[in-house]
């Protein structure tokens, strides 16, 4: 028992715990909070990975900013608890095996693999944002240039979604 | 008990440093406010503190126990595990980031249990510093959103919404002004990018002078990051009552105090470190005579201290004051006997005074500039800061790629 | 070390864990945040294959699809909005009928 492993079944615990509390709670809050949780956990798992500024972006856009747009949203709208509603349990129950039965199907699926995939996770091999940075301006540059465009098309259309409409 | 110490001596190690730093920053924190009230009274041409203690020196301590003897009322309707969440995470996040600062460039001449002893928590080779304190500063406007909702009550909702709209607009122009910086030092390291202002002229190698309008950016943004007059509408007294904070009692609201000073050291902390040269001395490196420079300003402070102590007629200014103001003496004069440790010092003191200095101008901008009204607060966000901060990214890549790298 | 099976099969779950929350959640948000959920969970077996193989195309992926998933929601958002202000309830089996 390694400390890495010990690490990363903490982790995976948390993001496992955070994304059950996800499913699990009523109000809308309490699920963003869990999702928020699973966010840092899975940011730690990518410093185990040796994936840093993979780690800093994910808490720094997902964390601090889609998140807190969630939070807002659900601040502004007053979302409370869930109502009750007369949802067929009896349809439930398939829903729920199938979904076991496709997270079986791909963790197995992989898992079973015997090939290079298994063997190849070193310790400590910090990737540098140099290089990273490298591989985005040469080879990545033009999807680069139109997440650009596409961030400022999303802005776009959120503020005119998000008017009010003014009576002429 | 020894093969124990020996095996885990990293982890005992960290913990024990946490520990000295959690200690050292509330200390600090409390004395702060100490100073924020004696230097703000004096502006406005009044005392401040004065009875409790000398010089009201024990004004802290009695907050402190204010504090933990107030009655600490939870308001009707609140979401509970919310409302306890928010001051913990605003509290937690505050002080995370002191971790990542650090103070000196060498470790400790021995070492303690195998370890060399750096002075920080996390060592020097951390890739992403500055990346990491942004994401940390990102996740502190939680604290200040959920204190503000979960409170149900009108106006720490507005408060908390409208101080973390605040944070949000404020943290894309802190984040864009210290692009600059890293485009010269060409890493995100803080140890890196404090080595990479060395020069032969002492102050002129530092970032200030490449990157003037990087510091006015970051510095303006980071005071409306922390929630600071002139950007402290959100939770000012005479206009919402207290903001966010208006349903928190003593502990809960100690620690939304805390956490605020806790941030505000650590932005001064990094104004020193990105573009003040953090612990590199103004001084040329070949001037050693100024090597003796914290014990020329320690001997007459410390003298100072005990003559003011033996003026009063309490046992705390008998007795204390005199004695601290020994302990200055002796360890001035220490200084200049033992040469090792005058030269392991200079790095955290200049490092400490920087700080000293940023710490100050945020109290002096306290007790002289008015507060600025919410709009004018995010239009001046948006539409000024963010556009100059931008400007400031481009006339830098420009003049990198023009010149090489600016030295 | 840590095997990579041990990430993609913790991605994998975390995955049907999304879509669990996917079909049985009936806040409009909270749907939302499960889509996010499954993003994440992606993003994990991006960065650990790419570990896996010493390429670092994973992680530029990776930041890809964080930029976009921040575009979505964006855009996700500021629909919900407009459509809890029309139909007065975020309940998404309240929103089946074209007609309000």
């Amino acid at each position: 028992m390694t400390a890495p492993l010990i690490i990363f079944f903490v982790l995976a615990t948390l993001a496992v715990g955070g994304a059950l509390s996800l499913i699990f709670q009523k109000h809308p809050i309490h699920s963003a909070l869990s999702l928020i949780v699973v966010m840092v956990a899975l940011a730690g798992l990518y410093l185990l990975l040796g994936a840093e500024f993979v780690a800093a972006v994910q808490i720094i856009v997902y964390g601090g900013a889609i998140m807190v747009l969630f939070v807002f949203v659900i601040m502004l709208l007053n979302a409370g608890i869930e109502e009750h509603t007369n949802f067929s349990k009896l349809a439930g129950f398939p829903g729920l095996l199938l979904a076991f039965a496709l997270t079986g199907f791909i963790a197995a699926t992989i898992a079973r693999s015997t090939d290079t995939v298994q063997a190849a996770a070193q310790p400590g091999n910090m990737v540098s944002t140099r290089d990273l940075s490298t591989m985005i301006f040469k080879d990545f540059v033009y999807p680069f240039e139109l997440t650009s465009f596409l961030i400022l098309v999303a802005v776009l259309g959120a503020i005119v979604l998000a008017q009010r409409e003014t009576k002429p | 008990m020894n093969a124990f110490l020996y095996a885990n001596a990293w982890l005992i190690i960290t913990v024990a440093k946490v520990a000295l730093l959690l200690f050292i920053v509330l200390t600090v924190n409390a004395y702060l406010t100490w100073f924020e009230r004696k230097v703000v009274a004096h502006i406005q041409s009044r005392w401040g503190p004065h009875r409790v203690g000398p010089h009201g020196l024990l004004q802290p301590m009695a907050d402190g126990l204010k504090f933990l003897f107030k009655e600490d009322p939870t308001p009707a309707g609140v979401d509970r595990f919310v409302y306890f969440l928010a001051p913990l995470l605003a509290l937690a996040l505050a002080l995370t980031s002191i971790a990542i600062i650090p103070f000196g460039p060498d470790p400790l001449p021995w070492k303690i249990l195998g370890q060399t002893i750096y002075l920080g928590i996390l060592p020097p080779n951390v890739n992403i510093g500055i990346l990491a304190l942004f994401a940390i500063t990102a996740l502190g406007v939680y604290g200040v959103a959920l204190a503000g909702w979960s409170s149900n009550s009108k106006y720490p909702l507005l408060g908390g919404l409208r101080s973390s709209a605040q944070m949000i607009s404020y943290e894309l122009a802190l984040t864009l002004s210290v692009v600059g910086v890293l485009l010269i030092a060409g890493s995100f390291n803080l140890t890196e990018i404090i080595n990479d202002q060395t020069s032969r002229y002492g102050i002129l190698g530092w970032n200030i002078f490449p990157q003037f309008l990087g510091f006015i950016c970051f510095f303006i943004a980071a005071v409306a990051e922390t929630n600071r007059v002139p950007f402290d509408l959100p939770e000012a007294e005479s206009e919402l009552v207290a903001g966010f904070h208006t349903e928190y009692a003593s502990f809960k609201f100690a620690m939304f105090f805390i956490a605020e000073y806790t941030s505000m050291i650590t932005v001064s902390c990094l104004c020193a470190i990105l573009f003040f040269g953090g612990w590199l001395s103004p001084f040329p490196a070949s001037w050693t005579w100024t090597y003796y420079l914290p014990t020329v300003l320690l001997l007459p402070a410390g003298l100072w201290v005990i003559w003011d102590g033996l003026r009063y007629e309490t046992i705390f200014g008998k007795a204390i004051l005199p004695g601290i103001g020994a302990v200055m003496c002796i360890l001035a004069i220490a200084l200049v006997i033992f040469p090792g440790v005058n030269n392991f010092i200079q790095a955290p003191f200049w490092l400490l005074s920087k700080i000293f200095v940023f710490l100050f101008v945020y109290v002096w901008m306290r007790g002289t500039l008015p507060r600025l009204r919410y709009d004018q607060l995010m239009a001046f966000g948006w539409k000024m800061l963010l556009p100059v901060s931008i400007a400031n990214v481009v006339i830098t890549s420009f003049a990198i790629l023009r010149w090489g790298a600016i030295k | 070390m840590i095997p990579t099976n041990y990430y993609i099969v913790l991605s994998a779950i975390l995955f049907g864990l999304g879509v669990l929350a996917f079909i049985f959640k009936r806040n409009i948000i909270s749907i939302f945040m499960s889509i996010e959920l499954m993003l994440n969970a992606v993003n994990l077996a991006f960065v650990a294959f790419s570990q896996a193989m010493h390429k670092l195309d994973g992680q530029v992926f990776v930041l890809f699809v964080i930029v976009v998933a921040a575009a979505e929601a964006a855009v996700g958002l500021a629909i919900i909005i407009l459509t809890a202000r029309n139909r007065q309830s975020l309940n998404v089996e309240r929103v089946d009928l074209l007609k309000l």
